[in-house]
């Protein structure tokens, strides 16, 4: 039997177009407040460097933009990403490798750029995973924060129960190419090609 | 097994506003079209990145001071806001990172795409952060946020409100929200506000004056609390190994 809910979860809203000064502040010039922005890289502050040197794993850059309706750039969302390690665990306090990492689109370009390891395959009472990172997008005009995932166009994805539950035409918008040397995510918030996203 | 690891409830929607609200201009080609796709909760993130107390600066719970000259801080009404951070089941979440940011006094944010008429305060950043203690608790001094302009339709004002993101301890828990003030007539104006369809979760996000925390000669004081997602069983039950 499930507990009661004693409360309701806050409403979400909006992170508006300024949500650089509260998570990425040096990012949008706002410095000296913070010693780095929270999720930055290996030099950012509270843990939330993804890589350090120690860290083993394929070292993997994955960079995108997101598009709205009519096909226009985003250049005000900011993205996070969690994930497990090469060897499909997830990071506990105190771990070398902090398995989140937050990111603000360019302010011009809209491209978010995540440098990170590769995570391994995932054990779950619900099956095995392919390797894959959650994310999870905010921005002006996104009322309550969307969840999707990163897979790999370079792993065996067959036997992923997300994935299988995915209508096989909308499945490839949660697999990221590779290009050069970098994998290709892009997000396409509504319309033709719209990225599944997911009730958690 | 910890509490960390068991499995979130099923998020409750009713009071979450929709993808799609037309009244909030830019929701129109942000929101998806189709349905979320609900996910078992046997493969939900029920982990998530943790946050100490030791990372953080000694004055990032302070807007007042922490972007001002040496003896100088921010203009503006001089408030406390504090509260718990809960979850559904009623249970504090200790270790949760809170990040606020907020325009200063005159409605202004520090912002290069901020292009409105009021002046910024040089001494007032509008960014500030916290983690709550073991009891769920937090605190953050700062000062009023001036109600400013947008361009959603003519004469579009925007409540005072402070910005929310909050961490728990699941990734599914990650929340973005905003702070109004008690008694603000612009609330029941604000397209974004009514994006929330119902009143009482609306209400949710509305801080009580608290004039217990007040301080005389000082500043006032705000109470908002606020609740995260939460799980099909706690430590606080008799089932040690979890579900």
């Amino acid at each position: 039997m499930r507990p009661p809910r004693r409360y309701k979860e806050s409403p979400s809203q909006t992170a508006g177009p300024y949500v650089h000064i509260g998570c990425t502040p040096n990012f949008v010039g706002v410095q000296g407040i913070y010693s780095a922005d929270l999720g930055a890289g290996p030099d950012a502050d509270l843990g939330g460097a993804l890589q350090g040197a120690d860290v083993p794993g394929e070292r993997i850059t994955i960079a995108g933009q997101i598009c709205d309706g009519a096909g226009e750039l985003i250049t005000d969302a900011m993205v996070e990403s969690w994930q497990a390690d090469a060897q499909g665990r997830y990071p506990t306090a105190g771990a070398s490798f902090s398995g989140w990492a937050r990111q603000a689109c360019d302010l011009t370009t809209g491209v978010f750029t995540f440098r990170t390891i590769k995570p391994g395959c995932i054990q779950t009472s619900g099956g095995p995973q392919s390797p894959h990172i959650s994310i999870w997008i905010v921005a002006r005009g996104i009322n309550l924060g969307l969840h999707t995932r990163i897979y790999f166009a370079d792993e065996d994805n067959s036997a992923d129960p997300v994935l299988a539950a995915i209508d096989p035409m909308r499945r490839q918008t949660l697999i990221a190419s590779q290009r050069g040397d970098a994998y290709v995510f892009n997000v396409r918030l509504q319309g033709e090609n719209e990225t599944v996203f997911f009730d958690l | 097994m910890s509490d960390h690891a068991s499995r979130l409830l099923d998020r409750d929607y009713s009071g979450q506003p929709e993808a799609l609200t037309p009244a909030y201009k830019s929701s129109r080609l942000r929101a998806p079209c189709q349905p979320l796709l609900r996910l078992p909760e046997t493969v939900r993130d029920v982990t998530g990145p943790v946050f100490g107390h030791d990372k953080l600066g000694e004055l990032d719970a302070n807007l007042v001071i922490n972007a001002a000259a040496p003896n100088q801080s921010a203009l503006g009404p001089r408030i406390l806001v504090h509260g718990c951070v809960l979850d559904e089941n009623g249970k504090g979440v200790p270790g949760a990172l809170l990040e606020v940011w907020q325009a200063n006094a005159g409605g202004r944010y520090r912002h290069k795409n901020d292009g409105y008429l009021a002046p910024l305060d040089p001494n007032f950043a509008g960014c500030g952060r916290t983690v709550t203690d073991a009891q769920g608790r937090y605190q953050f001094f700062t000062i009023q946020p001036g109600a400013y302009p947008w361009p959603n339709h003519v004469n579009a004002w925007r409540p005072m409100h402070i910005h929310f993101s909050v961490f728990g301890h699941a990734f599914a828990q990650r929340l973005i929200t905003q702070m109004y003030f008690e008694g603000d007539p612009l609330i029941a104006l604000c397209p974004i506000v009514q994006t929330v369809k119902d009143p009482q979760s609306i209400d949710q996000l509305i801080a009580k004056l608290d004039m217990g925390r007040a301080v005389s000669m000082d500043h006032l004081a705000y109470r908002f609390d606020l609740v995260l997602r939460g799980r099909q069983s706690t430590l606080f039950e008799n089932r040690p190994e979890g579900n």
